[in-house]
């Protein structure tokens, strides 16, 4: 850093990047888009091996024969189910005692903020039940989970049904060295979430819950199974947990090694995985996958059971039948037999997963792009708002050669009295903005209820939209707490500000949940590098709006859609848009994800920061 | 003298089978042996259908060296090596459990002769020894060549002295705990390998009698292991005119009807143990087995059935057994084996003990946590105190002051608190408490803890395993169900008898909960090289030139001036003109 140290040659520098600012910037954000790209071509990415020892080279042979019994308990159960009118637990622990477990009830409830109109609930109230298998001469230490969720409707039967003939299965088996807990969970998540907060004796989100009666000590791994019909045609991996936590990299590659030795088709992200990465088509699966991948993760949400073990540092994943109209059909038998190997190679785990990586992309269930090549993409990305930051430094830094006049002289000592004020305000006011944005969708539903002929899910999203378009108007009105015009210098500083605490943001954000942090990165960086107050006005506020975290969520939900090959029209994906921010506002109260709270409280804010410097008097 | 070589004779002449004859030939015309041994096994259908084999094993030695003071030399029934071990290390009594598994209390009821998963050990030395750690490290090392076992790990990080949960078992009255030392090994693995310096301590080995039946294949074949040897001093007769070392090695298994039945819930001597027996120990005063038949004929039919009932009163209960006395001819009947069968008709659930406990970690995050345990008291109308016995190692440090007690939602004051930091590196916590448990209600007790970041050294070889922490243990007195016996006490089983019993209305317990697998903060150890690399640069090129940048005022340095110039500058300087 010599090159710094010298004055000369500092100034040269520093020229030459203020000079270059506006085109190296251009090329660092073409790069990171095409270095984002590239990473689902399947020659820069790696190839995924199995990492872990315990579970490499160990034989198992997988001798499960009892596919049709599990089925004929899966339409008992069913049965049950529809005369009970939800879980049958009577009959649950009957069946799971006969199994030869030890069987523990928990009960919970929970109300939720407002009610949830896509799965029509409000007052939840249910039951876990769950059996623990013993393993013979183990302390109770250790132990994995196999965990189907009942659901209200009709699906899901087989998988308890399995659950239960793999039970019965592993009870006669000798060679378990972890205890195995089958866990029947009602109203999916969240009876995942009271029973995890059971297990661990933990309350975060103020869920009513019985104590658990029985432990098992840690929980190793888990798996969860979703199963709708008797056979299936291809078995999909879930990955994507609670914030964008994935599970060890092992965790796929033993479910993906698995499907190969049993020859059942496996997919993920729904997508079958193709040959040809040379052609066109070839490459646009991948990318389509990887997106998919990228867009679940930077939600946040959990999207299976598995994804409320990762806060607990318990590798998970879901594992769901799929049944199409292809002509090739697997059977129960052989899902038990997979689910059996997997088992049985998690039990002779000596260590928690953990050799293989932890951040991943998956462009394929074969191969992997590990944070070492992912995260450069985002570097370029955020370059940009350092070097912006960097040429505006600059320009503060030499104000005599801008003004040569006499009023120069005393121009940086009212700066610092009026800049601070002038830059602390708009900070302080879009923040508190940003509170509003967090708080109030939730705390005035009865009120927007009252006074509006709309249902409570209604009032909250559309609330959250009111707040978020009314933040609009504020520059108009910020300065009314400043003395004085805004200047020159002013717009400088906050921009400066915004420019550093956007890249701080964006950062940290990228460091925990690389997805969320690249796409928020993709559009706020262009509108945090150009915005001046000195554009056109109506055309750079579109333009502004049009890049705002909102808009990007909007953009997310087609993306998304198309992605899926289940393309919405615009009215539908506007409906689909505000379930969205709904499910976002539940995820937050109900799981605690963090990117609602993230959005409203600093991402939003720092987004009117910009929007304030365009309409900078 | 010759008697010393009396184990190998009599068993060569097992071999030649004429042992029967012998006996009988002989008896009464030598002189009473001054040692003697006994045996049984007793058999015990649990409710949850599993089945329970309890082997104890009791040689009595009549010396006493420790009051004495002189050498002994001499050994007939009792092992040499723990006879040396005793007299060298002058130890009062010594008690050692391995154990594979862990006791279901819930689905068991309480076991004869309890113990913790893993290892444990606890030594009371005798009020003479002056340096007791000492002597401590020196018989840990010694036992565990003894047993095959990994003993030689017990050091100052994982050794208690317990001021109140584990009293001598044995004669006298010793209560300073300072020649106490107590400590357990949870991550222990037992196995053939310690079975067979077990069975080696046996009188007649694994030769004849009950210890036939120990195959290995079969004992580890099985939900629950545990094997045990206990020494102490106990009167040597009725009046207690002299005293005696008893060596009692018991060895418990649990065999799961489930797995290896096959559905079919029939279990005989020889389906578990895939022998029969066809003797007793030659050199064995007493060989016996008992079967619990309390439930009969609900739960199971027995056969060969046998007249001989013994009716005992065991942990607060009364049961009653059938006896095979295996030293009488009549037992083995016709084939000249006895293959005790056991046909199961009725189903069971879970059992309500009076008294159990559970523990387990709360919390998650490699930051912080909370230990729980539970202990319950299901005995509908008496409250009893307990005994709470924990031991923390030093890398989970715990918050003493977060300690709780509660009882049905109210805090339960303990009316004895023990409490010993830990020191980094020296010495785990120690925690024992008096606790009043309530009638019918659950007591929890919560303490929080901060794990430590270990030294790289410091972890084990697989550290993303986690770290254990040993069993707690809980003592209790336990309100009885029904009135003891005092009568008849000669008579009673070996079983019966292992914990002295002072109160009639209540009966002693040690449960043990499970032991608890702790995560630390675990450094990558895969990658230390990149660790070191990248920290470096960071540091070196990263940290020290922006500090330096950030620090350091830049001005324009003058061109230095030419040396002549400075020269002219020190002569004007000394002639006081004005430099140029």
């Amino acid at each position: 850093m010599g090159l710094l140290s010298d004055p000369n040659r500092r100034k040269a520098l520093t020229s030459l990047l203020t000079r270059l600012n506006t085109p190296i910037c251009v090329v660092c954000y073409l790069a990171g888009i095409a270095w984002f790209m590239g990473l689902a071509f399947e020659p820069f990415t790696l190839r995924t091996y199995m990492s872990e020892n315990a579970m490499g080279s160990t034989m198992v042979e997988e001798r499960f024969p009892a596919g049709e019994r599990a089925l004929a308990t899966a339409r008992e159960f069913a049965a049950h189910k529809r005369k009970v009118g939800g879980m049958p637990v009577e009959w649950l622990v009957k069946t799971m005692q006969a199994r030869g477990l030890e069987v523990f009830t928990q009960s919970f409830t929970r109300t939720l903020p407002f009610p949830d109109e896509n799965k029509e609930r409000y007052m939840v109230r249910g039951t876990n039940i769950y059996g623990i298998l013993r393993a013979p001469r183990a302390p109770r230490t250790e132990a994995l989970v196999l965990s189907a969720p009942c659901s209200p409707d009709n699906s899901n039967n087989q998988a308890v049904g399995l659950l239960l003939g793999l039970a019965q299965y592993f009870r006669s088996q000798i060679y378990w060295a972890k205890d195995i807990i089958f866990l029947v969970n009602e109203h999916d998540l969240i009876g995942m979430q009271a029973w995890l907060e059971g297990y661990h004796h933990t309350n975060i989100t103020g869920m009513d819950y019985t104590p658990l009666q029985g432990r098992a000590g840690s929980i190793q791994a888990a798996l969860s199974l979703e199963l709708s019909s008797d056979v299936i045609t291809s078995l999909d991996l879930v990955l994507e947990g609670l914030n964008g936590q994935l599970p060890n990299l092992d965790l796929a590659n033993l479910f993906h090694a698995f499907c190969q030795k049993i020859g059942v088709l496996c997919t993920i992200q729904g997508k079958l995985q193709r040959g040809d990465w040379d052609t066109a088509e070839g490459y646009t699966h991948a990318v389509q996958t990887m997106m998919l991948m990228v867009l679940k993760q930077a939600s946040g949400r959990p999207w299976g059971d598995h994804g409320l073990f990762l806060r607990y540092h318990i590798e998970a994943a879901s594992v769901r039948g799929i049944n199409s109209f292809r002509q090739y059909k697997t059977d129960a038998t052989t899902i038990g037999r997979l689910l059996e190997g997997m088992f049985r190679k998690l039990n002779n785990l000596l260590e928690r997963l953990h050799q293989s990586y932890f951040f991943y992309l998956m462009p394929s269930l074969t191969h992997f792009v590990s944070i070492g090549y992912y995260m450069p993409a985002f570097g370029l990305l955020a370059t940009i708002l350092l070097l912006r930051a960097l040429d505006l430094w600059v320009q503060l830094g030499t104000p005599a050669q801008v003004t040569e006049d006499g009023a120069g002289e005393v121009e940086p000592v009212s700066i610092n009295n009026q800049g601070v004020l002038s830059v602390l305000t708009p900070v302080v006011i879009s923040h508190l903005t940003g509170v509003a944005l967090y708080t109030l969708p939730v705390l005035s539903q009865e009120t927007a209820v009252e006074h509006f002929p709309v249902s409570e899910t209604e009032a909250v999203v559309l609330t959250a939209i009111a707040i978020y378009t009314a933040g609009l108007a504020l520059p108009h009105n910020t300065h009314r707490f400043i003395s004085g015009e805004g200047t020159e210098q002013g717009w400088r500083v906050l921009k400066l500000v915004a420019l550093l605490y956007l890249a701080v943001l964006l950062g940290c954000t990228a460091l925990i949940n690389f997805s969320l942090g690249f796409i928020l990165a993709i559009t706020l960086v262009p509108a945090a590098a150009c915005v001046t107050p000195h554009m056109p006005k109506a055309l750079t506020a579109l333009a502004m709006v049009l890049l705002s975290p909102g808009c990007t969520l909007l953009y997310c939900v087609f993306i998304f859609q198309e992605l899926q090959e289940a393309p919405v029209t615009l009215p539908e994906g506007w409906m689909l848009f505000l379930s969205v921010i709904s499910q976002g506002i539940l995820d937050h109260s109900l799981y605690g994800s963090l990117v609602y709270p993230l959005l409203a409280l600093l991402i939003y804010p720092c987004w009117l920061l910009l929007w304030n410097i365009l309409f900078w008097k | 003298w010759g008697i010393s070589r009396l184990p190998a004779l009599w068993l060569k002449l097992k071999r030649l089978s004429l042992v029967g004859r012998l006996r009988r030939g002989t008896e009464g015309k030598w002189p009473r042996l001054p040692d003697s041994c006994e045996e049984e096994l007793l058999i015990r259908p649990l409710h949850s259908g599993d089945i329970y084999a309890s082997f104890q094993f009791r040689t009595l030695w009549d010396t006493d060296f420790l009051h004495q003071g002189k050498k002994v030399s001499h050994y007939r029934l009792f092992p040499k090596s723990l006879g040396q071990v005793l007299s060298k290390f002058s130890v009062r009594e010594l008690h050692i459990s391995f154990t594979q598994g862990y006791w279901r209390t819930m689905q068991w009821g309480q076991p004869i002769v309890p113990s913790p998963p893993g290892a444990e050990l606890w030594v009371w030395f005798h009020n003479t020894v002056a340096d007791v750690d000492g002597n401590w490290k020196e018989l840990t090392n010694v036992l565990s060549g003894i047993f095959c076992a990994s003993l030689n790990f017990i050091d100052s990080t994982n050794t208690v002295q317990p001021s109140a949960s584990f009293k001598p078992l044995g004669l006298g009255n010793a209560t300073d705990h300072r020649f106490l030392r107590y400590a357990t090994l949870p991550r222990e693995i037992v196995c053939t390998e310690n079975l067979t310096p077990w069975k080696k301590l046996l009188p007649c080995g694994s030769k004849a009698g009950l210890a036939v039946l120990m195959k290995s294949e079969k004992l580890f074949h099985s939900s629950f292991h545990s094997q045990a040897v206990h020494i102490r001093p106990v009167c040597k007769d009725w009046q207690c005119s002299s005293t005696a070392w008893e060596l009692r090695q018991t060895l418990n298994v649990v065999f799961d009807l489930y797995t290896s039945g096959q559905g079919k819930k029939e279990w005989s001597l020889f389906k578990m143990f895939s022998r029969t027996l066809t003797e007793a120990c030659p050199l064995a005063s007493s060989s016996k087995v008992y079967v619990d038949v309390t439930d009969n004929p609900e739960l199971f039919d027995l056969s060969p059935a046998t007249s001989v009932l013994n009716t005992a009163v065991v942990l607060g209960d009364r049961r009653t057994y059938s006896v095979y006395d295996l030293t009488q001819k009549e037992t083995f009947g016709q084939l000249r084996s006895l293959n005790l069968v056991l046909r199961w008709k009725g189903e069971s659930d879970m059992l309500r003990p009076l008294l159990h406990a559970e523990r387990y970690v709360a919390g998650f995050g490699l930051q912080t946590g909370e230990i729980h345990t539970l202990i319950y008291n299901n005995h509908p109308y008496r409250a009893f105190p307990v005994l709470l016995l924990d031991s923390v190692p030093w890398y989970l440090r715990l918050y003493i002051h977060t300690l709780t007690v509660t009882s049905k939602t109210r805090e339960n004051k303990p009316s004895y608190i023990h409490y010993q930091p830990s020191k980094d590196r020296l010495r785990p916590h120690l925690l024992e408490m008096l606790v009043q448990l309530p009638p019918h209600s659950v007591t929890e007790v919560t303490v929080q803890f901060e794990r430590a970041l270990l030294k790289w050294t410091e972890y084990t070889p697989d550290p993303n395993h986690g770290f254990y922490v040993g069993s707690s243990v809980i003592s209790a007195l336990v309100p009885s169900v029904v009135a003891m016996d005092t009568n008849n006490t000669q008579e009673r089983p070996l079983f019966s008898s292992f914990f002295p019993t002072k109160e009639e209305s209540s009966y002693f317990v040690r449960v043990y909960t499970e032991p608890l697998l702790v995560n630390l903060p675990t450094p990558d150890f895969s990658m230390p090289y990149n660790v070191i690399c990248l920290t470096c640069t960071v540091v070196a090129v990263g940290y020290g030139s922006f500090y330096n940048l950030l620090t350091r005022t830049f001005q324009v340095e003058e061109p230095s001036q030419p040396l002549a110039k400075r020269l002219a500058n020190v002569i004007r300087r000394i002639r006081g003109v004005p430099l140029l």
